[in-house]
C-alpha cells in the first residue's frame, strides 16, 4: 500500500506540445499535436489545412489545358513529374499517340527532377539530425539541374513545361550537354553525400532500428514511393505501370526490407543512381520529331472516368478525373504521395524520442502543400 | 625589459602614489576587470565572425562580407541591432528569474576567464586552486540556462532547459576526470605552475598514452558542456525551435549567444593550458622576447576552436539518451581507468621529460 502511493506521486505527468505550424522541422506549415511524457513520444497527430488552397475545387472550374497549371503547387518540388500525370491522363482519355521525342524529353526531365527533389531532401534531412553542412551540399548540385531547367523550360521550380498533347517548346539546344555535364558533376559528388553523412557513427546511430514500419504497415497505410519501398514494398509505379519512355530502359527497383530510417534513406540515395542511370540511357537517344500533337483549342474529355498513376519523387501520384464530356472536370481527385506518408508518422513515432519524430518525419519526406494540396 | 609589465607597474605605481592604499586596490580591481570585460566581449564577438566564416568555409560559401572589410564589422552590427531591441517576454512568465538567467552565464563565463595565464605576465589572477575555481564556475553557467527556460513558460524551453542539466552535470564528471588526471602529472593545481612543469615538455607529451586518452575525453566532454554541436541537444533547432533562449531577446538573447563562445574559448583555453604548454613557445623557440606568449597561447586556443568548430559543422547530433550512454556507460569509466593508469605512470616515472 505505502509503495502504490510513492509510485503515484512520482508518476511522470503526459503534456501536450503544439509542433508548427511554425517549426523548423516540419518543413512548412504542418501542425503537430504532440502528447508527451518526458522525452517519450506517447501521440502524434497531424493537423493539416494550414495551406489548403482548394486545388481540386479550382480543377472543376478550369479547362485541361489550365489544370495542368495548377499541378506545379502541389508537390513543388516534383512539379514536372505532377504535369506529366494530368497531361498522361488526359492524352489517354484522348487516345491521341504522343511522339516518341515527346515521351524521352519527358521522362529525363522527369528524372532529373527526382535528382533535383532527393538532393534536396538530403540536405533537409542531414539538417534535422543537426549536420548543418549537407543542406548546403544538396543545393549545390540542386542548383545546377535548376539552371537546366531554367534554360530549357524558362522556370526554375514550377515548370510548366508539360501541356496535354506534349511540350510546350522544344528543348534549349545546349541541353543534352548540360545534362551529360551534369550527370559527370554528379557522379563524383554523390559518393560525398555518403562521406559526409551516411558513413557517420552518430548518424547511423540515429537512423538504424528508427522509426520502424513492417511490409504489412507499409501496404495497409497506403505508403508508397521510398517509403514502402523502405519497408519491402515494391510499388515503384515506373516498374509496374511504365509510362512515358520508362519502358525502353533498364533499372533496378531500389528495394529494403528493414523498414527503418535508415532504409528509407538508402533507398533515396540509390533512386538517385538509378536516375542517373535512365537519364544516361536516355540523353544520347532522343529520336527526332515533333514536340507536340495538336489538340484542339478546347479539349473535351469523353464521358467516364480516367486514372493516370506516376511516380513522383515522393510516391505514387495518382490523378482521378470524372469527365461527363464537358470542356471542365465534374471531379478531379490527387492521390497524392505525401498524405498517405504522413499518416502513418503516429505509427513509427509513438515510442521513440523527440528526436527520433524529427528524423522519421524527415525520412517521410514531407511536402505541405502537397498534402493539403 | 618588459614594455607590459613596465606598463602596468607604472600605472600600479601611479594609483597608489595619489590614493590611500585600500581605494588605490580597489580602482585596480575595478580597471582589470573593465579591461578584462571589454577584451573578452570584443573576442566572443570575433568568435561568433569566426564561426560564421569557418561554417561558410565548411559549406562553400563566402560568409559575412559586405559590413566592414571581410565582414570584420559585422558581429559589431549585429551586436548594436541586438542592444536596440525590444525586450519581449512571455505572459505569466517568472520575471525575476527570467531576467536574472542571463546574468548567471554571461557572469560565470566571464569570471572563469579571470585566471588564464596569457604569458608570464599577463595573469590577472593566480589562485592556488586555478583548476578547481574553472571547474566551479564554468558549472554556474548552466544554472542560468536551466533557470531561463524554466521561468520561461515555454515547453520547449523547458525540455531544452531540462536536457541541458542533464548533458551538463553529466559531462561535467568527465572534464573534471580528465582534468584530475593531468593534475596527477603536474601535482599542483595552480595554473602557473601547471605551466612551468611544462617547460619540460607539454604534459600531453609528458603523459604519453594516458594524457592522449585524457585529451580526447577532454574534447568530447567539453565540447558537450559548451552546448555545441553534435551535442547541441539543448538548442537543438530543429527539435525545439532555439531551445531554452526561445523566448529571449535583444540583450539578455546577446547574453547567451555570447556566453557560448566565450565558454567556447575557455575550453580551448583550458585544453591549451593544460595540455599543450599554455604561453610556452614549442622547444622554448621565443623564450626570449616573453610578449610573443600570449600569441603562443591564443595561436593553440584558436587551434582547438577551430578543431570544436569543425565538428560542429561535419557532424550530426545525438539523441539524448545516446548522450547518456556515451558518457555513463563509456566516457566515464574509461576515465577512471586512465586515472589509473596515469597514477601507475607517475608512479613508475615514466613520463618523458626533456
Amino acid at each position: 500500500m505505502e509503495t502504490t502511493t510513492i509510485t503515484n506521486n512520482f508518476k511522470s505527468e503526459e503534456y501536450f506540445i503544439n509542433m508548427g505550424p511554425q517549426h523548423p522541422a516540419t518543413h512548412g506549415v504542418l501542425r503537430l499535436l504532440l502528447t508527451i511524457d518526458g522525452e517519450i513520444i506517447k501521440k502524434v497527430e497531424p493537423d493539416l489545412g494550414y495551406i489548403h488552397r482548394s486545388i481540386e475545387k479550382m480543377c472543376e472550374r478550369d479547362s485541361y489545358q489550365q489544370i495542368v497549371h495548377l499541378t506545379d503547387r502541389m508537390d513543388y518540388l516534383s512539379s514536372h513529374i505532377n504535369n506529366e500525370a494530368v497531361c498522361l491522363a488526359v492524352e489517354n482519355a484522348l487516345e491521341i499517340d504522343i511522339p516518341e521525342r515527346v515521351k524521352v524529353i519527358r521522362t529525363i526531365i522527369g528524372e532529373l527532377t527526382r535528382i533535383a527533389s532527393h538532393t534536396l531532401w538530403w540536405g533537409v534531412m542531414g539538417m534535422d539530425v543537426g549536420a548543418l553542412t549537407t543542406y548546403f551540399l544538396g543545393f549545390r548540385d540542386r542548383e545546377l539541374i535548376n539552371d537546366i531547367f531554367e534554360e530549357t523550360c524558362g522556370a526554375r521550380l514550377t515548370m510548366n513545361y508539360n501541356i496535354p498533347g506534349g511540350l510546350m517548346y522544344d528543348i534549349h539546344p545546349n541541353f543534352i550537354k548540360r545534362v551529360k555535364d551534369f550527370i559527370a558533376h554528379f557522379k563524383t559528388k554523390l559518393p560525398e553525400y555518403d562521406k559526409l553523412l551516411t558513413g557517420n557513427v552518430i548518424f547511423q546511430k540515429r537512423m538504424k532500428g528508427v522509426g520502424i514500419l513492417t511490409k504489412e504497415d507499409a501496404i495497409s497505410f497506403g505508403a508508397s514511393g521510398p517509403v514502402g519501398r523502405g519497408s519491402g514494398y515494391s510499388c515503384d509505379v515506373r516498374k509496374h505501370h511504365a509510362y512515358s519512355a520508362l519502358d525502353k530502359v533498364n533499372f533496378k527497383e531500389a528495394l529494403r526490407t528493414e523498414g527503418d530510417s535508415l532504409a528509407r534513406y538508402e533507398v533515396r540515395v540509390q533512386e538517385m543512381w538509378e536516375s542517373m542511370s535512365i537519364i544516361e540511357q536516355l540523353i544520347d537517344n532522343i529520336p527526332e520529331g515533333d514536340y507536340k500533337v495538336a489538340t484542339n483549342a478546347v479539349i473535351k474529355l469523353p464521358k467516364g472516368e480516367f486514372y493516370q498513376k506516376v511516380e513522383a519523387a515522393r510516391g505514387e501520384l495518382g490523378v482521378y478525373i470524372v469527365s461527363t464530356g464537358t470542356k471542365n472536370p465534374y471531379r478531379l481527385k490527387f492521390r497524392s504521395p505525401g498524405f498517405s506518408n504522413l499518416s502513418l508518422l503516429n505509427h513509427i513515432a509513438v515510442g521513440g524520442k523527440i528526436g527520433d519524430l524529427v528524423a522519421s518525419m524527415a525520412t517521410l519526406d514531407i511536402v505541405v502543400p502537397d498534402i493539403d494540396r | 625589459m618588459n614594455i607590459s609589465l613596465s606598463i602596468t607597474k607604472n600605472i600600479h605605481e601611479w594609483l597608489f602614489s595619489i590614493m590611500p592604499e585600500g581605494i588605490a586596490s580597489i580602482t585596480e580591481m575595478v580597471l582589470i576587470a573593465v579591461v578584462y570585460l571589454a577584451i573578452f566581449a570584443v573576442a566572443g564577438l570575433y568568435l561568433v565572425l569566426l564561426e560564421r566564416k569557418v561554417a561558410a568555409w565548411f559549406q562553400l560559401r563566402i560568409g559575412p562580407n559586405r559590413v566592414g572589410w571581410w565582414g570584420l564589422l559585422q558581429t559589431m552590427a549585429d551586436a548594436l541591432k541586438l542592444v536596440s531591441k525590444e525586450l519581449t517576454g512571455t505572459e505569466r512568465a517568472d520575471k525575476f528569474l527570467y531576467n536574472l538567467a542571463p546574468y548567471f552565464v554571461i557572469v560565470s563565463s566571464l569570471m572563469a576567464l579571470a585566471v588564464f595565464p596569457f604569458s608570464q605576465e599577463f595573469h590577472a589572477f593566480d589562485i592556488n586552486i586555478g583548476v578547481l575555481f574553472l571547474m566551479a564556475i564554468s558549472s554556474i553557467g548552466v544554472i542560468g540556462i536551466l533557470l531561463g527556460g524554466w521561468s520561461s513558460n515555454n515547453k520547449f524551453a523547458l525540455i531544452g532547459a531540462m536536457r541541458s542539466g542533464v548533458q551538463t552535470i553529466s559531462y561535467e564528471l568527465s572534464v573534471g576526470l580528465s582534468l584530475l588526471t593531468m593534475v596527477l602529472v603536474t601535482g599542483s593545481l595552480q595554473l602557473s605552475e601547471i605551466i612551468e612543469v611544462q617547460k619540460n615538455g607539454w604534459l600531453i607529451v609528458q603523459g604519453h598514452i594516458p594524457a592522449v586518452i585524457a585529451f580526447m575525453i577532454y574534447m568530447i566532454a567539453g565540447t558537450a558542456e559548451t552546448n555545441r554541436a553534435p551535442f547541441d541537444l539543448v538548442e537543438a533547432e530543429s527539435e525545439l525551435g532555439a531551445g531554452f533562449h526561445t523566448e529571449y531577446s535583444g540583450m539578455k538573447f546577446a547574453y547567451f549567444f555570447l556566453a557560448e563562445f566565450i565558454n567556447m574559448f575557455i575550453i580551448a583555453a583550458i585544453a591549451a593550458t593544460i595540455f599543450f604548454g599554455g604561453w610556452l613557445s614549442p622547444f622554448g623557440i621565443t623564450e626570449s622576447i616573453p610578449l610573443l606568449g600570449v600569441v603562443w597561447f591564443l595561436g593553440k586556443t584558436l587551434v582547438i576552436v577551430f578543431l570544436m568548430m569543425w565538428f560542429r559543422w561535419t557532424f550530426p547530433r545525438l539523441r539524448i539518451d545516446q548522450l547518456l550512454t556515451l558518457e555513463w556507460k563509456y566516457l566515464l569509466p574509461l576515465n577512471l581507468l586512465n586515472l589509473i593508469l596515469m597514477a601507475l605512470v607517475v608512479w613508475l616515472n615514466l613520463t618523458i621529460q626533456f
